[in-house]
């Protein structure tokens, strides 16, 4: 077992990325998520693992570090909320152009605007559908507890130097700030300088006498060479639709009808579904974990076993047209949600599920 | 057939007193005749190549004409956002201290879209080399104003002259980041004439020994011609250069080994 703590979730990310083996960290303060820098120069990696750890002037400095550092091979990450991933976008489109890997945690907040810094989901379009210019998608991963912080944190690592992709942990206000046990996985030790010009052969190291120069790049000014470009990170993206799918389904096997929710909403859906059943009513959870990719699959199977489906949401409905695509037509399928910074309570859930689905 | 053997017949090693550096690739320069670009390119490439640094270099090209600078330079390269190489820089430099990187940019991308990143790298100290090409205009995407074109100066977007009432005035940004206390050499060079272009080999050559000692930012301005943005020839436009551009940024080096030096407004006949 590994070592247990009590920790924030914007303390278990950035204690994840050091134990991961993360070369730099880049960023930029903002509520909610300002704990994730502070604890990283409270425990001053620089000194340990070597980590680099710097407090950039913008967030559009920081992605564009993290750009810099992921060019040459390095395991790098940023965080923000809302606002500042806004300012990012940038450089998340050029990184997924040039192929190259990062993480990125976003911590959102309600919005738009400068919004709020209380807990949102109202980033759901920006991280699942683009968000930056041209055809390019990131892995997101919807961590629902401090835990999930912690692991996805490695995991969210691995997956974007197994696909070379941006890939981002959309978090919340809430996941962040609240405080649960952590089992933190054991250090993992940096690669050498050696290691990372054997396992990454496509970074900008410095040219040796025996091989060609590496460009990192995302631009192609040949019409036909950009399109290569397209079709190779569309076929990039469908083997992470084929491969990379993580959901969670509770309570499902005698549902009659479930909610669908992401993050935060389905820890809220949890309890949810204690009220639920208390009553009588079988109610399930399926919960999407990579947001992109979505669980297209899974959500159309249990649409032919359910009699409706309540999307909950922290925002005006976002997710529901994913689910609702991934269903079709052939049951109901409505969207609870509140925002700007609200959280909804389990029984206004249990209530929701009620009125517009059970009765509706 | 008899004259080509005799200029093959010459191109032994004793009598070859010039050649391209190995470090520049044989390939057609994106550049227009006449530009200073490729002397500029020819310069770093050559000094690193005498440094022996080309499996030691990570360089970071702008967005703006020399957006394929990497494609010229045999050395490994990013390309950057625009205005965002000095960021770039900055995360490879801090993770790899022992790698030589430097920064290529033009005007509208270092002093204008770039201003922050600009001024926080050299404000922080980071150790690696930054190039800035001036020529008062925006080149690649056809001739419109810049941060430094003159007053009174022509483009696409000041038709009739930079209003200075309504257009702002052009930036020093050399003079700016010599203030600095994180920029350690600080200097502005031309290429238009045989003396210019090796002052500024030796100013490049300056700021790569200064990164063996990790002093902080070397900042090298070269202010160039565009001449088919200002709709001149090459030699008018290098004559230009000198009776209007070098007055108001005068040549020669503004801070050396961190301590600011009286800028002398040296101007070059061609």
């Amino acid at each position: 077992m590994g070592e247990l703590r009590l920790m924030k979730g914007n303390e278990a990310v950035a204690e994840a990325a050091i134990r991961a083996g993360c070369d730099g960290y880049f960023g930029y303060p903002i509520t909610p998520q300002s704990e994730i820098m502070e604890y990283l120069m409270a425990m001053k990696p620089y000194e340990t693992t070597g980590m680099v750890v710097l407090q950039a002037e913008s967030e559009t400095a920081s992605v564009n570090m993290l750009y810099g550092g992921a060019g040459t091979g390095k395991m790098v990450m940023t965080s923000s909320s809302s606002p500042g991933i806004s300012l990012m976008q940038e450089g998340i489109s050029y990184m997924a152009g040039a192929e190259l890997p990062a993480l990125l945690v976003n911590v959102t907040r309600g919005g738009p605007g400068l919004g709020t810094i209380q807990p949102s989901q109202a980033d759901y379009f920006q991280a699942v559908k683009g968000g930056g210019h041209g055809d390019y998608k990131m892995i997101v991963l919807a961590p629902a507890s401090v835990q999930e912080m912690a692991d996805f944190a490695k995991l969210g690592f691995e997956l974007a130097f197994k696909y070379r992709t941006p890939v981002m942990i959309l978090s919340d206000g809430a996941i962040g700030q609240m405080m649960e046990k952590v089992e933190l996985f054991d250090p993992i030790a940096r690669r050498t300088d050696a290691e990372l010009i054997a396992q990454c052969p496509w970074a900008a190291t410095g040219k040796p006498k025996n091989r060609d120069h590496i460009i990192i790049t995302s631009l192609d000014l040949d019409p036909a060479g950009q399109e290569r470009v397209n079709l190779k990170l569309q076929a990039k993206y469908r083997q992470i639709e084929k491969d990379e799918v993580r959901y969670e389904m509770i309570s499902c096997e005698d549902a009659e009808y479930v909610f669908v929710a992401f993050g935060l909403s389905a820890r809220i859906c949890q309890k949810s579904i204690d009220i639920a059943r208390a009553k009588g009513i079988k109610v399930g959870l399926f919960r999407p974990i990579t947001l992109y990719p979505f669980p297209v699959k899974q959500i159309a199977e249990l649409a032919k076993k359910v009699k409706g489906m309540l999307v909950v949401e922290m925002n005006a409905g976002q997710m529901i047209e994913d689910v609702r695509l991934a269903a079709g037509c052939s049951l109901k399928i409505e969207h609870y949600g509140r925002f700007g910074g609200i959280i909804p309570a389990p029984d206004e859930v249990v209530r929701a599920m009620e009125n517009q689905i059970i009765g509706g | 057939m008899e004259e080509q053997f005799a200029k093959l017949d010459i191109r032994k090693n004793e009598n070859i007193v010039y050649k391209r550096t190995d470090l520049l690739v044989d390939r057609p320069l994106s550049y227009c005749p006449g530009c200073g670009h490729g002397t500029v390119h020819r310069m770093l490439m050559e000094t690193l190549e005498e440094m022996g640094l080309q499996d030691k270099t990570i360089g970071v090209s702008p967005v703006g004409c020399s957006v394929l600078a990497y494609d010229f330079m045999n050395i490994d390269m990013l390309g950057a956002a625009h205005g965002r190489a000095p960021a770039l820089a900055t995360a490879i430099k801090r993770m790899w201290p022992d790698r030589f990187v430097f920064t290529y940019q033009g005007d509208g991308d270092l002093a204008a879209i770039g201003t922050a990143e600009t001024i926080h790298a050299c404000n922080r100290g980071e150790h690696f080399t930054m190039i800035f090409i001036n020529n008062g205009i925006y080149g690649m995407t056809g001739g419109q104003m810049a941060p430094t074109t003159l007053p009174n100066m022509r483009t696409s977007t000041s038709p009739y002259g930079r209003d200075t009432n309504i257009m702002g005035f052009p930036l020093k940004m050399t003079e700016l980041v010599a203030q600095l206390p994180g920029t350690y050499y600080v200097t502005r060079q031309a290429v238009h004439t045989p003396s210019a272009v090796r002052k500024t080999k030796k100013a490049i050559r300056k700021a790569f020994e200064n990164q063996k000692n990790k002093t902080g930012i070397s900042f090298i301005e070269v202010v160039s011609n565009c001449n088919s943005g200002w709709k001149m020839t090459p030699v008018q436009s290098n004559k230009w250069m000198e009776e209007n551009m070098f007055p108001f940024y005068p040549l020669g080096d503004i801070k050396i080994d961190g301590v600011l030096v009286t800028p002398k407004a040296e101007t070059v006949k061609v």
